[in-house]
C-alpha cells in the first residue's frame, strides 16, 4: 500500500514539472519583452528594470525558469495588470466559487448515474437499457452552454422560480446563495449524468461476462447480491477514474457555464484575463487548474485500493 | 484480455455471415451528419437571404413563411445565418482535425521510430499537454496566437495534436517488431520507406476512428470558444456566437436561443451515435446477445 502510494506520487511529480515548463514556455512564446507583458503598457521604466532584474531576464532561460518556479512554489504568482492584486489570492477566491459548483454537480451526477448505469447493464438490450442509454446519449450531446440557457429560459424567465443571473456568496446569505447555484449545478449535473452513466454501463457489461459472475449465480446467490456485491465492486474502477477526469475537465471548461449565469468563478477570471491581455493572471490560472487536475487524479488513484486491493499488488 | 477477444472474434467470424441492416444508431447518426454536411455545403454557396444583411424593419420577427426560423435583433434571417454558420463550423473543424492529424502523425512516427530517450522526452511533453483539462490548453494558446478564426484553428489544432501522436506512436511500436516490417528491412528498404509504405497505412484505421470523435470535440470546442467571444468575431455567424448574441433577447425572442443550440446538439448527437456504431462493430463483446 505504502509502496503503491509512493510510486504513484513519484509518477505525478515529473508531470507537474513538465506542466509548469509548458505554461512557462507558452507565455514566453508571446513576442515582446516578458517584463513589459507582465506589467502592461503603463509600466514605468524603473518598475520594468526592477522586474527584469527579479525575473532574471539577463540570464539563461533555465535560470529564468528556476527563478519563476521558485516564486510559484512560495505562492508568488505575480500581480494582475488590470486589478493590481496579487494573482494567487485572486485565483483562490474565484476557485472556491467554481469548485462548489463542480463538486456538488459531479457528486449528485455520480449518485444517480452509477446505479442507473449498472441497472442498464444488468437489463442489457431491454427497454429499460435502451431508454437509459438513449437519455444518456442525448444529455451528453447537449452542450452545457445551451442546456444552461434552456434552464434559464424555463425556470428563470417562464416559471420565475429561480434568479436568472448573478451570484451571492453562501457565507453571506445562505438561502439566496443556494438559489443562485441551483441552475449552474443542475446544468453540469444533467450533462455529466450522460457521461458517467455510459461509462458505468460499459464497465459493468465487461464484468458481467466474466466466469466468476456465472459462478456466483451458479452457487445460488440472488441477482441483487451478484450485481451489487460481486459485479459492482469490480466494475466501479473505470467509473471512479472517469469521475476524476470529469472533475478536472469541468474545471477546465467551466467558463462557458459561468458566462451563461454570470458567475464570477475561475473560468470567467481566465477568459476576462485573455480579453484584457492580463498575462500574469492567464499564466496563474493555467498553472493552477492544470496542477489541480493532476492532483485530483492523483488523489483518485490513491483511493483506488480502498475498493480494489488488487492494484497495490505489483 | 486482448488474446481472449481475438479468439472469440475469430470463432464467430467462421459462421456464415448474413447481410444485416446497419444498426439503428448508425442510421440515425448518419442521417443527422448527412443533414449537417448538406446544410454546410449549401450554406457555403447559397443561403435564402444574405446572412449579414441588416433589416431593422424586420428585427426580432418570429418564425414565419418568409423567415422560417425568424430574424435576430438586427433583422438578419436566422436560417441563413445557421447555414452560413454550419459552413464556417464544419470548415474550421475539418482544418483543425487535419492540422492535428498531420502534426500528430509526424510526431508519433518520429517518436516511435527513434525510441529510447528521444521517444521518452517527446512523450513526456506529449503527455503533459494531455494533462491540461478540457479546453484549458486551447484557451491558453488563444492568449498567445490571438482570438480569431485562424487563432482558433491553430489553438485547437495544437491542443488535439498530442492525442493523435499518442495513437500513432502506439501503433508504430506495436508494429515495428512484426515480421512484415522485418521483411521490408531485410529487403534493403530504407527506414523512411518502410515507415511510409508499411507502417503508416496501418495507422489509418485507428486514426479514422479518432478523427471522427475529434471532429465532434472540435466542433463543440469551437462553438464554446465562439460563445465566450474568443472565436470567430461577429458579424460573421457561427452557432456559438449566435447563441451568445441571443442572451439579451432570449425573453422576447425564444427562437434566437433555440435553433443554434438545437443545431449544435443534433450534430453532436449524430457524431456520438455514429461513434457508438463504429465501436460496436469493432468490439463485438459490447453488442450483447442480439
Amino acid at each position: 500500500m505504502f509502496r503503491f502510494a509512493l510510486t504513484r506520487i513519484g509518477m505525478a511529480l515529473p508531470t507537474l514539472l513538465i506542466v509548469a515548463v509548458s505554461v512557462f514556455v507558452l507565455i514566453r512564446l508571446i513576442p515582446g519583452d516578458p517584463a513589459q507583458l507582465m506589467l502592461g503598457d503603463l509600466a514605468t521604466p524603473a518598475s520594468l528594470a526592477d522586474l527584469r532584474a527579479r525575473l532574471g531576464l539577463d540570464q539563461s532561460l533555465p535560470v529564468q525558469f528556476g527563478i519563476w518556479i521558485g516564486n510559484v512554489l512560495t505562492g508568488d504568482f505575480g500581480q494582475s495588470i488590470s486589478s493590481q492584486q496579487a494573482v494567487l489570492p485572486l485565483i483562490l477566491q474565484r476557485f472556491w466559487i467554481s469548485a462548489q459548483i463542480v463538486l456538488v454537480a459531479v457528486l449528485l451526477a455520480s449518485c444517480v448515474a452509477v446505479p442507473a448505469g449498472v441497472i442498464a447493464a444488468w437489463k442489457q438490450d431491454s427497454a429499460v437499457d435502451l431508454g437509459l442509454v438513449a437519455t444518456a446519449t442525448l444529455l451528453l450531446s447537449i452542450p452545457t452552454f445551451w442546456l444552461g440557457l434552456l434552464l434559464l429560459l424555463f425556470f428563470g424567465l417562464k416559471l420565475e422560480w429561480l434568479p436568472v443571473v448573478g451570484y451571492v456568496s453562501i457565507a453571506e446569505n445562505p438561502w439566496a446563495g443556494i438559489l443562485y447555484l441551483v441552475m449552474p449545478i443542475m446544468t453540469l449535473f444533467l450533462h455529466e449524468i450522460g457521461v458517467i452513466l455510459r461509462m458505468a454501463r460499459a464497465s459493468t457489461l465487461e464484468v458481467l461476462r466474466l466466469d466468476y459472475i456465472t459462478h456466483a449465480r451458479a452457487k445460488g446467490l440472488s441477482e441483487r447480491a451478484v450485481l451489487w456485491r460481486h459485479a459492482f465492486k469490480n466494475a466501479f474502477g473505470p467509473t471512479w477514474t472517469l469521475i476524476g477526469l470529469v472533475l478536472g475537465n469541468l474545471l477546465g471548461g467551466i467558463a462557458v457555464v459561468e458566462t451563461v449565469f454570470t458567475i464570477p468563478g475561475l473560468g470567467r477570471l481566465l477568459v476576462d484575463a485573455i480579453f484584457a491581455r492580463d498575462y500574469p493572471v492567464i499564466q496563474g490560472c493555467m498553472l493552477f487548474v492544470a496542477f489541480t487536475y493532476v492532483l485530483v487524479n492523483l488523489v483518485i488513484d490513491l483511493c483506488y485500493p480502498v475498493f480494489d486491493p488488487r492494484v497495490t499488488a505489483q | 484480455m486482448s488474446i481472449d477477444s481475438t479468439t472469440t472474434g475469430g470463432a464467430s467470424m467462421k459462421k456464415p455471415r448474413r447481410m444485416k441492416l446497419p444498426a439503428p444508431n448508425a442510421i440515425v447518426g448518419g442521417t443527422l451528419i448527412g443533414i449537417l454536411l448538406l446544410a454546410a455545403g449549401t450554406g457555403a454557396l447559397w443561403t435564402p437571404y444574405d446572412p449579414l444583411k441588416l433589416s431593422f424593419r424586420e428585427k426580432l420577427a418570429a418564425p414565419s413563411a418568409l423567415h422560417w426560423l425568424g430574424t435576430d435583433e438586427f433583422g438578419r434571417d436566422v436560417l441563413s445565418r445557421l447555414m452560413a454558420g454550419a459552413a464556417t463550423s464544419v470548415w474550421i473543424s475539418i482544418l483543425t482535425v487535419t492540422l492535428a492529424v498531420v502534426f500528430g502523425t509526424l510526431i508519433g512516427l518520429f517518436s516511435g521510430y527513434m525510441r529510447g530517450w528521444t521517444d521518452r522526452i517527446i512523450m513526456a511533453f506529449n503527455d503533459a499537454l494531455l494533462a491540461f483539462p478540457g479546453i484549458l490548453l486551447a484557451l491558453g494558446l488563444l492568449a498567445v496566437v490571438g482570438a480569431n478564426k485562424y487563432g482558433i484553428i491553430v489553438a485547437l489544432g495544437i491542443a488535439y495534436t498530442p492525442s493523435v501522436a499518442r495513437v500513432v506512436r502506439g501503433t508504430v511500436l506495436s508494429l515495428r517488431e512484426r515480421e512484415f516490417i522485418a521483411a521490408s528491412r531485410v529487403m534493403g528498404n530504407a527506414e523512411a520507406f518502410t515507415m511510409a509504405r508499411h507502417i503508416l497505412p496501418n495507422c489509418i484505421a485507428p486514426l479514422t476512428v479518432l478523427a471522427t470523435s475529434m471532429f465532434g470535440y472540435v466542433l463543440l470546442a469551437e462553438s464554446a470558444l465562439s460563445f465566450l467571444g474568443l472565436g470567430v468575431p461577429p458579424p460573421a455567424p457561427t452557432w456559438g456566437n449566435m447563441l451568445a448574441g441571443s442572451r439579451p433577447y432570449i425573453g422576447q425572442a425564444v427562437w434566437l436561443g433555440i435553433f443554434p443550440g438545437l443545431a449544435i446538439s443534433l450534430t453532436l448527437l449524430g457524431i456520438n451515435l455514429l461513434g457508438d456504431a463504429v465501436r460496436d462493430r469493432l468490439d463485438p463483446r459490447m453488442r450483447g446477445s442480439r
